[in-house]
C-alpha cells in the first residue's frame, strides 16, 4: 500500500482489483455480527441481547464518524510527525476526487479503499466489549466507541495502515492489522476491565457459556470473514493476496490444534469454546504475518499462538481483573504474538512495504526487524491502554458505564432493552391462549398505555 | 387418595410410563427438575476455568392414585426406575385430602 493518488492520471481503474477489495469489504463487515455470536453464545442467557447490541451498534457509530471525519483522520496527509492524518478533501467522502482518484498503484478507487478500512474500525471496538460483558450501559458504551475511535483508533490507523510513523519512519510490518487491530484492542479490554471492575459474585457463581453452539458458529463467520480482512488488505486480486490467504488458513488450523492440545494436557478433554478460541488465536497471530512469512511460518505462528493464548486466558484469575471473555488473553497476547513474531519468521517473497522487503532473525535478516516490532506493538500498546483508561474513568465516574448491581443481578437485558432473548415458556410469553399477553399487560397500566400508543 | 411421586433418571421416563399404562393408571403429570443426592454432579471446564455443576437433571412423576393402589404403583415405578448404579432417584407418597376434577367437579376417589 502507498500514499494517496488523488486524481492520478498514470493510474487506471483496474476491475478485478477492486471487485475484490469491495468483496473484502463485505466479507470483514460481517465479521463484527460473527463476533457479537461469538461473544454471545459465551455470556450467561440473561445478557446475550446486550453483547449482540455492544457489537451490533459499533456499526452504526463507526459507519457515520467514518463518512464525515474518520477516513480523513486515518488516511489524509499526515501531521504533528506522523501522529495523525487528515485532509480536507476526504472529510465527508463527498469530493469528486475520493472518487475519480485512487488509493494506490493498483487502481483502486479511494471510496473503495474507503469502505474496506471502515470494516476495520468498526470491529476494533466491537472486539473490547467482550472485556466488559455483563455490565456495561448500552449509552455508555456508545459514547465509549464514538470517543475512542476518534482518539485511540484513527491515530493508531494512521501510524500503521496510512500516513503516519509505524508504517512510514520506523518500518515496522503490519499487513492487515496486529498492531492497530488486535494489540490496540486487546491492550484497551485490559484497561476497561480494571476501571469497570469485577461482575457481581466473580469466581463465586458460575458464569458458564449460554450457548456454545452460537461460539463456534461466530468463530466460523469470523474465519470465512477474515480472508477479507487479510487476503483483501494487499488491495488487488494478486499472488500476494494468495499467500495470505493461504498463511491465514494454515496459521488458524494449527491454532485450533495448539489450543486444544493444551487443553488435552491440562484438563484431559478437548473443548468446543477451545477448538473456537484457538481458531481465532491463530487468526489474529497471523494477521500481521499473513503477507510476511511463508505458510510454513503461518503454521509455527498459528501453533504457537493457540497453545500461548490457551495458557494466558488464565492470567486473569491470577492478577484479579474481571476480563470476562478473554480480549487480553486472546486478542492483546495474539496481537503482540503475531506482531513480534514477523521479527523471526519474516522471509523475503512476502509483500513489499515502506520498508522494503525484511528478513526476521531465522532468514538471516538479523534482530533488527524484531526490534522494529517490540516498538510498534509496545507502543500501540501503551498509547491505547493509557488513554482507553482515562476514557472509562471519566465515564464510570459520571456514572454513565456500568449497570446497577440489582440490573446486573436480575438481568442486563430486560434492564437496558427491555427485551429477553429467549422466550420458552409458552405461559409466560402467551402461547397458550393469546390472551396471556394481554392479561399481563392489563395488570400494569403504564404498560397498557405504550402498548396502545 | 394418595399421591406418589417419583425423581427418577430422565432416560427411565418411557420405561416407568409403560409400566405405569401396564397398571391401568389414567393419567401422570411429568416435570423436568433438577436436584442432587448421592450421585452429586460433574465437573466442566470453559477456557480453563472449572465450573462444578452440582444439580443433576431428573425427572419428577406425579401419579394420583386410590389408596389400596399405591403399593403397586410404587413397586412398578421402582422396578421400571432401576439400573442399580448410583443416581436411580427415589420414590415417595404423601397422602391426599381433596381431589376435584375440574370438568365435571367428581371429587375424591370419583375423581382419581
Amino acid at each position: 500500500m502507498s500514499h494517496l493518488l488523488l486524481a492520478a492520471d498514470s493510474v487506471k481503474l483496474n476491475t478485478g482489483n477492486t471487485a475484490w477489495v469491495l468483496t473484502s469489504a463485505a466479507l470483514v463487515l460481517l465479521m463484527t455480527p460473527g463476533l457479537a455470536f461469538f461473544y454471545g453464545g459465551m455470556v450467561r442467557s440473561k445478557s446475550v441481547l446486550n453483547m449482540l447490541m455492544l457489537n451490533f451498534i459499533c456499526i452504526a457509530v463507526v459507519g457515520v464518524i467514518w463518512a464525515i471525519y474518520g477516513f480523513s483522520l486515518a488516511f489524509g496527509s499526515s501531521h504533528l510527525g506522523g501522529f495523525i492524518g487528515g485532509s480536507h478533501e476526504l472529510f465527508g467522502l463527498g469530493n469528486p476526487d475520493v472518487l475519480s482518484g485512487f488509493w494506490s498503484s493498483a487502481g483502486v478507487p479511494i471510496v473503495v479503499f474507503a469502505m474496506f478500512q471502515l470494516m476495520f474500525a468498526i470491529i476494533t471496538p466491537a472486539l473490547i466489549s467482550g472485556a466488559v460483558a455483563d455490565r456495561t450501559k448500552f449509552w455508555g458504551w456508545t459514547i465509549f466507541i464514538a470517543i475512542w475511535v476518534t482518539v485511540v483508533y484513527l491515530p493508531v490507523a494512521n501510524w500503521v495502515f496510512g500516513t503516519g510513523w509505524i508504517l512510514n519512519k520506523l518500518h515496522a510490518e503490519d499487513f492487515a492489522g496486529g498492531t492497530a487491530v488486535h494489540t490496540n484492542a486487546g491492550a484497551a479490554g485490559l484497561a476497561l476491565a480494571i476501571v469497570m471492575g469485577k461482575r457481581v459474585g466473580w469466581r463465586k457463581d458460575p458464569m458458564k457459556p449460554h450457548n456454545v453452539p452460537f461460539v463456534l458458529l461466530g468463530a466460523s463467520l469470523l474465519w470465512f470473514g477474515w480472508y477479507g480482512f487479510n487476503a483483501g488488505s494487499e488491495g488487488a486480486a494478486d499472488n500476494i493476496a494468495g499467500l495470505a490467504f493461504t498463511t491465514t488458513t494454515v496459521a488458524t488450523c494449527a491454532g485450533v490444534l495448539g489450543w486444544l492440545l493444551v487443553e488435552q494436557l491440562r484438563d484431559g478433554k478437548p473443548t468446543t469454546v477451545g477448538a473456537a478460541s484457538g481458531a481465532v488465536a491463530g487468526l489474529v497471530a497471523i494477521t500481521p504475518a499473513c503477507a510476511f512469512v511463508s505458510p510454513l511460518g503461518g503454521i509455527a505462528i498459528g501453533l504457537i499462538a493457540g497453545a500461548l493464548c490457551a495458557m494466558a486466558v488464565g492470567l486473569k484469575y491470577r492478577f484479579g481483573f474481571d476480563d470476562s471473555l478473554d480480549v487480553v488473553g486472546v486478542h492483546l497476547v495474539g496481537g503482540v504474538a503475531g506482531t513480534v513474531l514477523i521479527g523471526f519468521f519474516g522471509f523475503d517473497h512476502g509483500a513489499a512495504t515502506p520498508g522494503g522487503l525484511q528478513r526476521g532473525l531465522f532468514y538471516g535478516g538479523g534482530i533488527d526487524l524484531l526490534e522494529k516490532q517490540v516498538v510498534a506493538a509496545g507502543s500501540v500498546m501503551l498509547y491505547s491502554f493509557v488513554l482507553t483508561f482515562v476514557i472509562g474513568t471519566v465515564l464510570k465516574r459520571l456514572g454513565a458505564f456500568r449497570v446497577s448491581e440489582e440490573a446486573e443481578v436480575s438481568g442486563i437485558d430486560e434492564a437496558e432493552h427491555a427485551e429477553t432473548a429467549y422466550s420458552f415458556s409458552t405461559v409466560l410469553s402467551g402461547g397458550l391462549t393469546g390472551q396471556a399477553a394481554g392479561a399481563a399487560a392489563s395488570t400494569s397500566p403504564t404498560t397498557r398505555e405504550k402498548v396502545d400508543a | 387418595m394418595r399421591l406418589v411421586t417419583a425423581v427418577i433418571k430422565p432416560f427411565k421416563l418411557d420405561d416407568v410410563k409403560a409400566a405405569l399404562e401396564v397398571l391401568g393408571i389414567q393419567g401422570l403429570t411429568v416435570s423436568e427438575v433438577q436436584g442432587f443426592g448421592r450421585q452429586r454432579g460433574h465437573t466442566e471446564v470453559y477456557r480453563g476455568a472449572e465450573y462444578t455443576v452440582d444439580l443433576v437433571p431428573k425427572v419428577r412423576i406425579d401419579v394420583l392414585v386410590d389408596d389400596f393402589d399405591a403399593d403397586k404403583v410404587v413397586d412398578a415405578v421402582v422396578e421400571a426406575a432401576r439400573t442399580g448404579k448410583i443416581g436411580d432417584g427415589k420414590v415417595w407418597v404423601t397422602a391426599v385430602e381433596t381431589l376435584v376434577r375440574v370438568r365435571t367437579g367428581e371429587r375424591d376417589a370419583d375423581a382419581v
